[in-house]
């Protein structure tokens, strides 16, 4: 019988990460926002993944410590929102929106076409480390379904033969 | 330049009035030349905050994010007075509802709008400061609510002693990192908090005990966007928009989605038919198929059958048909497509939007996802209808911490009620056999 262990948080690697300068400046501009440090935990946590693409180990020990909260809070956190990745990504994310005005206009095939495109499942990265692909609630871009967003850019309606071109700028 | 304003002479499109979308949004100074913000300055110098909360309580302004409750009963609740202390006035821009997309053209098209409505609303209620919560995928509202928020303080009418009044008040556009759930009113002040995003008890409410224990009001970003024009045109002007389609007033800004031939949002009278939503201004079903079911406004929506179409599509009449207005934009399903599929999809995204603070919506959400991938697949059990009416009784109202399973059951409970033969369709051969046996 194997036993399953959750690690919650590798201390090796907190003691060998450190915030660079500038992710402390922009943690502490959110900080200036709100009565409560607490409340710049979700910024603090998109501002270590803007400039590293996600959020390692030892970036929670790291931004708990600065918003002087219990590391086990914000990993409480971080593991809640699905925006904040707690896994490395690709290059580039690409978020398929699966809300029911998707599904009406052809969600299935595309994500079908985005999986068999890229060798991929929904929650896995390519093994070149270009891509992630992940499910996303609706993009509020129902008159343009089906879409998908690749990074900060929405694009729809998408159908499937468009994916190699609409794939091919995002190297 | 040509006044934009100028396109809506009689001032019966107050949201979208000033909006042009090949052009984009008005900067400051073109919000400004549109006489933006003349409202603002207006409601400082010569309305009290009694006067702009009157105002809109007697426009009957209702709330545009779904539960369309009175904006000026909500904001009546909140302490008035020199001693009530810090207070916040909260924007709900985490616009997640599937089937909806308006408040995106209000944040990217009008950013302005949003940010004087602000102003005169936190005068109405003194609030101290004010937050945008935006969802996380809004980059481009993100960045022109930003720019907005810039340039209102560089004018002075944001920060310490507004206008030269003893009224202070900080506005900061604070974004999200996904989950449906975050657009639950005390689920997202709990996010805004910096924590996970899980809905708190009521009462109190937040009009007493919201954001960090204080007195909090929570709007959506079309309510809001409505309260310089009742300020500024007052509340019967704001009650004949609705052009005698409706009890309620104002405006709507509707929507059509799903297999509809020009798919997009309107600004018009509330009370507009879904008919005319669809026909009219979405040009009918895409390839002229048969409409077969629709949603008035969103997923957590009872779906409508087209009998329904020539119903007034406000609060009560909506109601009354035994669903709910929501946000107003249908989303159509055509005679071709699968109910069991839609409901299906629907009930995914429940289930994985689901918080897990509370157990029927936790652990009933996912067993109707199991059923309902069972029916899809021709795999269905006898018992499988009887456990989703089940379902829709365990996890109604009153059963669960807040509303998000009730509204998941919504579109269940209907689908089941109009299309429970394509429900039975999906049981496997045998438990067929096995369910008329049990009916005969």
């Amino acid at each position: 019988m194997t036993q399953t262990v959750l690690k919650i948080v590798d201390l090796d690697a907190s003691a060998q990460f450190h915030l660079s300068d500038t992710e402390r400046d922009e943690i502490h501009h959110e900080m200036s926002h709100y009565p409560d440090p607490r409340a710049a935990s979700i910024e603090a946590l998109k501002v270590v993944q803007r400039h590293r693409g996600w959020v390692p180990d030892g970036a929670i020990a790291a931004i708990a410590a600065v918003i002087g909260i219990p590391a086990a809070e914000l990993e409480g956190v971080a593991t809640f929102y699905s925006l904040i990745f707690r896994h490395p990504v690709g290059r580039h994310v690409i978020k398929v929106c699966d809300s029911i005005a998707c599904h009406l206009t052809g969600y299935d095939e595309l994500r079908d076409a985005l999986i068999a495109s890229l060798g991929v499942r929904l929650g896995e990265t390519t093994r070149d480390g270009r891509f992630t692909l992940l499910p996303i609630c609706c993009l509020g871009a129902c008159d343009r379904g089906a879409c998908l967003m690749i990074d900060d850019d929405l694009h729809g309606p998408v159908e499937p033969a468009q994916i190699a071109g609409l794939l091919e700028p995002y190297t | 330049m040509s006044q934009r304003s100028a396109s809506d002479p009689k001032y019966l499109r107050p949201l979208t009035r000033l909006i042009d979308r090949s052009a984009g949004p008005l900067d400051f100074e073109g919000y400004e030349a549109e006489d933006g913000y003349t409202t603002f300055r207006r409601a400082i110098k010569d309305l009290s905050s009694a006067d702009v909360q009157t105002v809109v309580k007697t426009s009957n302004l209702r709330g545009r994010g779904g539960a369309g409750f009175p904006t000026g009963v909500k904001w009546s609740l909140i302490p008035m007075g020199p001693d009530a202390g810090a207070k916040y006035l909260v924007c709900n821009a985490d616009e997640m509802e599937p089937g909806t997309f308006k408040d995106r053209l209000l944040m990217e098209q009008a950013p302005h709008q949003l940010i004087e409505a602000m102003l005169i609303a936190a005068h109405a209620i003194q609030a101290t400061a004010g937050y945008i919560f935006l969802r996380g995928e809004y980059v481009t509202a993100a960045q022109r609510l930003g720019q907005a928020v810039e340039a209102a303080r560089a004018a002075g009418y944001i920060g310490a002693n507004i206008l030269g009044s003893p009224w202070s008040f900080e506005l900061y556009v604070h974004t999200g990192a996904g989950r449906y759930i975050c657009g639950e009113e005390t689920a997202l002040i709990n996010s805004l908090e910096g924590r996970r995003a899980t809905p708190r008890a009521k009462p109190p409410f937040p009009q007493i005990a919201g954001l960090w224990g204080r007195p909090t009001i929570v709007n959506n970003v079309e309510t809001l966007s409505n309260i310089p024009h009742i300020v500024a045109n007052g509340a019967d002007w704001f009650k004949d928009l609705s052009a005698g389609k409706s009890s309620d007033s104002g405006t709507k800004i509707y929507g059509c989605s799903g297999r509809a031939t020009n798919p997009g949002c309107w600004e018009l009278p509330i009370g507009t038919t879904a008919r005319e939503i669809l026909e009219v201004h979405a040009g009918g079903m895409k390839y002229g198929r048969t409409l077969k079911a629709w949603l008035p406004g969103g997923a957590s929506t009872d779906f409508l059958l087209p009998e329904h179409l020539d119903l007034a599509m406000d609060y009560e009449t909506i109601a009354k048909a035994g669903s709910r207005l929501g946000t107003g934009l249908i989303t159509v399903v055509a005679e071709d497509q699968s109910m069991v599929a839609a409901v299906r999809n629907l009930e995914e995204f429940f289930a994985r939007e689901s918080c897990g603070w509370c157990t029927p919506c936790r652990d009933g959400l996912p067993w109707s996802v199991k059923i309902l991938q069972a029916l899809e697949a021709g795999r269905g059990q006898a018992e499988d209808l009887e456990v989703l009416h089940k379902l829709t009784r365990w996890l109604g109202p009153g059963k669960t911490f807040c509303p998000h399973a009730p509204g998941a059951m919504e579109p269940l409970q209907s689908a089941l009620k109009f299309f429970r033969p394509e429900f039975e369709a999906g049981l496997a051969k045998s438990d067929k056999a096995l369910t008329n046996a049990g009916t005969a």
